[in-house]
């Protein structure tokens, strides 16, 4: 999974997606998630760092995070890696 | 390092286009006590989900449109409409705010007695009253609505069983100018059929008429509407003092009045649009007092209410059971309530809020009850925080009919508390067990056993 490569993302947590010219918002953990896919980070990385910094558990976080990058794919914000 | 509190990732579209001029929704405040009962505490205690009444807002709302009325009339009497919500403890407060009983059947009239509401302060209304139900009424010397001519003719013929006069009103159906017109009670005024009634009850000299009646709808929006059926009732009344010398003491105007709760399709808040107790109150007092009455002779004023009164005061507390995506990419919630407890959503868009604080980030979502039917839909759209499995909501505005017109249905009814005038909760209604719902049924000897 990776975030397109001209998706604009800004601090604040509003994305920008010139290619469809649909514009999000997201909270700031998403912020978080879709920069470290943008570092091109694994989900792994990812868990580790979602799991030490906020107050949740392994199954939550899979859920959640699934539904999110699915959500990312619907709305052609990320792709999978070919 | 301490952690932080983790709310679900959540990105939403964007859609650009002409503000909407009222702004948006912000009903998603969190609501983390009612009266000062925490929601928490509560789910605690009494499981979830969980019905709440605040004696506090039932007493200030009646209290409210009491003064309505009363600043405007001189004779004024609320009748607690049974059928809105019959639980005891509920109807204790009307009664000890000084309400008398309206009800519509034999149960409802028997719980009234119950409660300690003698039988002259109970309005017997509806079209289903059994010779039982009316011998008790007219040996208590309840006021009796009749509602059809069938009736009518089956008091006349317990009169002379029971050589007493019952004292009786009649339901008058009317065009009010509000579609549609309830015509299915009581008896037509523009048609004739209530002079056909009025004149068989004084020529047949067995009851006394002392009052007349009408109920013309649910949810009225127009308070003009009862203007008009007020101005029709004096009209009628004059009329039959003026033909046949008997005063008519009572014109009850029903119920009918709309709460704060938004309908389903409606582009404002319900309690940005709905009339107040005040509009209502200044049109029927006004219609009453430019009637032809003297102001000896005006009639006590009756007001059945029962939604207005009690569905603010009414909270369902629930959980999140789980969330899922739609097909079409919609986020869903399910609830641990489903329309077998909240019937009323079939028709109101109902506010719900969270129990607990959430950052300002919403997304839309359809929020479904636990049952396994597909029309189990509380929400069809709505913006809530993210929430998780195990998060607590708090739905607005549940008071009236809810607790009556619940279904027993997949799931048990659950628990019903009131908070009172200190915060404090009482468990006014217990919830149902399986124990309890088999003892109702019997099952014959010969299917009691079986080889699978």
């Amino acid at each position: 999974m990776k975030i397109k490569k001209n998706v604009a993302i800004s601090e604040s947590g509003f994305i920008f997606n010139p290619t469809s010219g649909d514009s999000f918002s997201t909270n700031p953990i998403g912020l978080e998630i879709i920069r470290m896919l943008k570092d091109e980070k694994s989900k792994d990385e990812i868990r580790k760092y979602i799991l030490s910094k906020y107050m949740t558990d392994d199954s939550t976080f899979e859920k959640d995070y699934y539904d999110f990058v699915m959500m990312l794919q619907t709305n052609q914000v990320a792709e999978e890696i070919e | 390092m301490e952690k932080i509190r983790y709310e679900r990732p959540v990105i939403k579209k964007l859609n650009t286009g002409v503000m909407n001029k009222y702004g948006t929704r912000t009903e998603y405040a969190p609501v983390t006590n009612i009266d000062g009962a925490k929601v928490k505490d509560l789910i605690g205690e009494f499981g979830s989900p969980l019905f709440v009444m605040s004696e506090q807002t039932i007493r200030k709302t009646y209290k409210d449109a009491v003064r309505a009325f009363t600043t405007r009339y001189p004779k004024v009497q609320f009748a607690w409409s049974y059928k809105t919500h019959y639980n005891n403890a509920i109807c204790s407060v009307f009664h000890q705010e000084g309400s008398w009983s309206e009800v519509v059947s034999g149960f409802e009239y028997n719980k009234a007695l119950l409660n300690g509401v003698p039988g002259n302060k109970i309005i017997f209304n509806g079209p289903d009253k059994t010779d039982e139900d009316l011998i008790l009424a007219i040996n208590n010397e309840s006021m009796i609505h009749i509602d059809h001519l069938d009736e009518l003719y089956r008091i006349i013929e317990l009169t002379d069983e029971l050589k007493k006069r019952p004292k009786v009103a009649i339901r008058v159906n009317m065009d009010t100018g509000v579609y549609p017109m309830w015509d299915r009670f009581g008896f037509n005024y523009e048609s004739g059929q209530a002079w056909d009634a009025i004149n068989k009850i004084i020529l047949t000299d067995k009851m006394d008429l002392i009052g007349l009646h009408t109920h013309i709808g649910t949810f009225m929006l127009t308070p003009s509407a009862y203007a008009l059926a007020a101005t029709k009732l004096s009209d009628l009344a004059f009329h039959i003092k003026s033909k046949f010398g008997k005063n008519i003491t009572y014109i009850d105007m029903g119920g009918g009045f709309a709460s704060r709760n938004t309908l389903k399709g409606s582009y404002l808040m319900g309690a940005d649009t709905v009339p107040t107790f005040d509009d209502y109150a200044e049109a029927i007092c006004s219609a009453l007092l430019n009637s032809e009455y003297s102001k000896e002779d005006l009639p006590l004023l009756i007001l059945e209410s029962g939604r207005s009164l009690v569905d603010e005061a009414g909270f369902l507390l629930g959980t999140v059971l789980a969330n899922k995506r739609l097909s079409d990419g919609r986020k869903a919630t399910i609830m641990d309530f489903g329309v077998n407890i909240l019937f009323t959503s079939f028709w109101y868009e109902h506010k719900i809020s969270p129990a607990q604080e959430f950052s300002h980030y919403t997304e839309d979502s359809v929020i479904y009850g636990p049952l396994c039917m597909n029309i189990d839909v509380i929400r069809e759209n709505i913006t809530l925080p993210p929430m998780k499995k195990g998060d607590n909501v708090v739905v607005h505005t549940v008071g009236a009919y809810n607790m009556t017109q619940w279904m027993q249905f997949i799931a048990m009814r659950p628990n019903i508390v009131m908070i009172d005038m200190d915060g404090k909760p009482h468990l006014i209604r217990k919830k149902e067990t399986l124990e309890y719902m088999n003892s109702l049924e019997i099952t014959p000897e010969y299917l009691k056993s079986f080889k699978l």
